[in-house]
């Protein structure tokens, strides 16, 4: 009798481990797994096409059939972004894509509720702090491309000092020449953006000087086009910009075309359409590659990582195509050379030796606020003499809010 | 004299059965329907009744979507109900959007501050009276310039609605959370504190039951009481009303408080009854939605019902229809477009009567 009671609970533990590890491994097969994406805008917003159309290659690599996908359009960023998730999570989806910042707190009530569906709330910075299994956030390195495209603007503003191009106004007292960047808003995102594109400008011409104006809006067309108009009729050659619409090209090429010297480079749209003889180039994120490991993730019964992030080296991050009939000769080259550098990694962009904050080479930095006050807490991101941006280990969202010698914030 | 007689004769009716007045209005949506449908097939070759079909699903499909189509609609309705004392008063109202805003805000403002104070109950209490306040003060302001100066309401509630917008970006940038994100995020999310707490296991029936409340007292405030009474008096004819000893500086200020703070209730249950977080979305363009709300049911508050169910629904459906069919919102704003005109129109056919050339009448002008 109790050799029976032993096998049988023997039996038991056995089984019920067995079933532990079916769990455990319980992947997707593609045709089963459904899929939910919350968007802010539809079709019509370049942001939301960058991630829709990511999504959508990214079901087709790991051969998700495209009606497994629910889309939720124009949701706001408040109880609505909560609604949609509540309802794709209860018509079945497993996981769930939210694709702007300020979904990210209504992604998190909802996952807190759904164990079992992985919730990513893209562009988010919350999911490490969260305490949640299920929930994940995801950023590009976007610092990346930007310092390729400013590699690009540096290449043309040699070829216009050597030409002897410019004029005295677009140099300042100490001899540098001025370039400018419009912003959204002062947050690390484009801190580190501008950053990075300043840097590539400097990686070939060493004298410049940027200026940052912010527009405090995403998008805001009108107020774009004057944040350019003011940087340029302070004498900036080039003008960068991280803000979403195409008001700053516009005023660029407005400004050529009155005979002004002046270049741009855009951000997640080719700027091309609306300033022929002035775009250089943009910077561009391909989300299908968090898409895409998300996806497989779901389909090998893997867990996502709280924060997920990657740039050249995984191909998340590109430039669009050069203006040939503007950048120099040898441009294309160059960026190849830059590009396969960041890939493998012996170019680091935030490299602390290229760059002071008030005369010094910063030797550490802590990347994570717990308490909001804008100062950071804990998570050394400075390592051997490099700032290490979006590191999975820390953020996948920006940290990286140094302000840099060579650049002044005119607000 | 010529005795031609026009082809159409419209004349205003004197009066029209209730049940009359119904078959009109029932007709209206019929042929919206029909119409809409006709559009819907002509531009995308969907079939127009599963079109219909999916808006129902998006509005009633599963509890969960029933019961936030009950959230939304009984937000507007309570915007409505705020509404119709003033609209009833001739007064114009058009500042509910900043009402709803300044309630909201208010209440944002005890949850942000008190939230680590006090009891939930506590908490609840002082932010309905908070944004009653609040709501009650962005009504008062125009209607004193209104009774002293006989300033245009209209344009100084319109006033009011931006500088309610401008005061929420404000608070939205002081309370920000987290820092730099430019949303307040959800308040007390770990805590919930001062959060409507579920009644029966649902989450939104206590914001249904207070706003089916406030609208059978203001159904009965405004047809029963003496204040009921002086504000459709002042609405007819403010020299009747002061012959009849009504102070009108009075009684215009005391129905704007009432309404601001009907409105400024709004914002109340739709920050600690839904969003719990408070934006310019807060009021959405509900303010302005909610005066055609209040004029297609006459101010009768019991129509309001299905004038802000119907609303809603047609919103919820937007939203499935363009998840299912990958319509964008546009196709669904031309649906509600095409509905909402048969609907008003159809108010036309109710107040006239038409009358077309009948022969009989044709053969007696020729002979």
């Amino acid at each position: 009798m109790k050799k029976l009671a032993s096998l049988l609970l023997a039996l038991s533990l056995v089984l019920s481990l067995g079933v532990c590890a079916l769990a455990d491994e319980g992947g997707i097969a593609p045709e089963d797994l459904k899929i939910g994406m919350v968007c802010i805008g539809d079709n019509n917003s370049g942001y939301d096409i960058a991630h829709i159309t990511g999504l959508e290659t990214a079901m087709e690599a790991v051969g998700v059939p495209m009606e497994n996908v629910t889309y939720k359009y124009n949701i706001g960023e408040d109880e609505t972004a909560a609604d949609a998730c509540y309802d794709l999570a209860e018509s079945g989806c497993q996981i769930i894509f939210t694709d702007s910042y300020g979904h990210q707190s209504y992604t998190q009530q909802v996952a807190s509720e759904y164990p079992d569906i992985q919730f990513c709330a893209m562009t988010g910075d919350q999911a490490a702090l969260a305490g949640l299994d299920n929930l994940s956030n995801a950023f590009n390195h976007t610092f990346e491309s930007r310092y390729v495209s400013g590699v690009v603007a540096g290449m043309k503003l040699a070829e216009l000092i050597d030409n002897y191009e410019l004029l005295d106004e677009n140099y300042d007292d100490e001899g540098n020449v001025k370039i400018g960047y419009v912003g959204a808003f002062n947050f690390a995102e484009v801190v580190s953006g501008y950053t990075a594109f300043y840097l590539g400008i400097r990686s070939v011409v060493e004298n410049v000087h940027m200026d940052v104006r912010y527009t405090n809006s995403w998008y805001d067309p009108i107020g774009e086009g004057e944040a350019a108009n003011a940087l340029m009729a302070d004498g900036c050659v080039i003008i960068g910009q991280h803000a979403d619409s195409t008001g700053a090209p516009s005023a660029v090429q407005a400004a050529y075309e009155n005979g002004q010297t002046v270049y741009c480079v855009g951000y997640n749209i080719d700027m091309q359409s609306v300033a022929p003889d002035t775009a250089l180039t943009s910077a561009g994120n391909d989300w299908s590659k968090f898409y895409t490991f998300a996806l497989q993730c779901m389909i090998d019964g893997e867990d996502i990582p709280h924060d997920w992030s990657a740039g050249y080296s995984e191909g998340a991050n590109f430039i669009f195509d050069l203006n040939e009939a503007v950048v120099p000769e040898g441009t294309a080259e160059k960026v190849e050379e830059v590009e396969a550098a960041i890939a493998d990694g012996s170019l680091q962009v935030f490299d602390c030796s290229t760059f002071t904050v008030e005369g010094e080479h910063p030797t550490s930095f802590l990347a994570i606020d717990l308490d909001g006050d804008f100062v950071g807490d804990e998570g050394e991101a400075i390592r051997d003499g490099v700032f290490y941006e979006s590191d999975p280990e820390l953020r996948s969202a920006p940290y990286f809010s140094l302000r840099i010698d060579g650049i002044t914030e005119l607000g | 004299m010529n005795r031609h007689e026009p082809l159409i004769h419209i004349a205003k009716r004197d009066s029209i059965a209730w049940w009359q007045a119904w078959l009109v209005r029932l007709g209206a949506v019929v042929l919206a329907l029909l119409t809409s449908a006709l559009f819907i097939y002509a531009l995308t070759r969907l079939n127009p009744v599963k079109v219909y079909g999916a808006m129902w699903e998006g509005a009633f499909g599963t509890p969960r979507r029933a019961w936030i189509t009950a959230r939304d609609t009984s937000i507007l309705l309570c915007i409505g109900v705020g509404l119709a004392p003033a609209f009833m008063m001739r007064f114009w109202n058009v500042g509910a959007e900043g009402q709803v805003l300044m309630g909201g805000c208010a209440t944002a403002a005890v949850l942000i501050y008190c939230g680590r104070s006090l009891s939930t109950p506590a908490l609840l209490g002082l932010g309905l009276a908070a944004s009653l306040m609040a709501g009650a003060l962005w009504g008062i302001v125009p209607a004193v310039f209104k009774a002293k100066w006989n300033t245009n309401e209209t344009l100084f509630t319109l006033m009011m609605n931006y500088i309610a917008i401008q005061l929420t970006c404000f608070f939205v940038t002081k309370w920000e959370n987290p820092k730099g994100s430019n949303t307040v995020g959800i308040i007390n999310q770990k805590t919930q504190a001062g959060w409507f707490p579920d009644l029966a296991g649902q989450q939104y029936l206590l914001n249904v039951i207070i706003v089916l409340t406030v609208t059978v007292c203001m159904f009965l405030y405004l047809k029963y009481t003496k204040q009921g009474y002086e504000i459709s008096v002042v609405g007819q004819s403010e020299n009747t009303a002061r012959y009849a000893g009504i102070s009108v500086r009075r009684v215009i200020v005391r129905t704007m408080a009432i309404s601001g703070a009907v409105c400024g209730l709004s914002g109340f249950i739709a920050v600690a009854g839904a969003s719990h977080t408070v934006s310019t979305s807060t009021a959405g363009g509900r303010g302005f939605t909610a005066i055609i709300v209040a004029w297609m049911s006459k101010f009768n508050t019991f129509v309001m019902i299905l004038i802000a169910l119907l609303l809603v629904f047609l919103e919820k459906g937007a939203i499935q229809i363009a998840s299912q069919f990958h319509l964008n919102d546009y196709a669904s704003n031309v649906v509600e477009g095409i509905i909402l005109f048969f609907l008003l129109g159809s108010e036309f056919f109710i107040q006239y009567s038409v009358r077309f050339r009948s022969r009989r009448s044709e053969k007696e002008a020729e002979a």
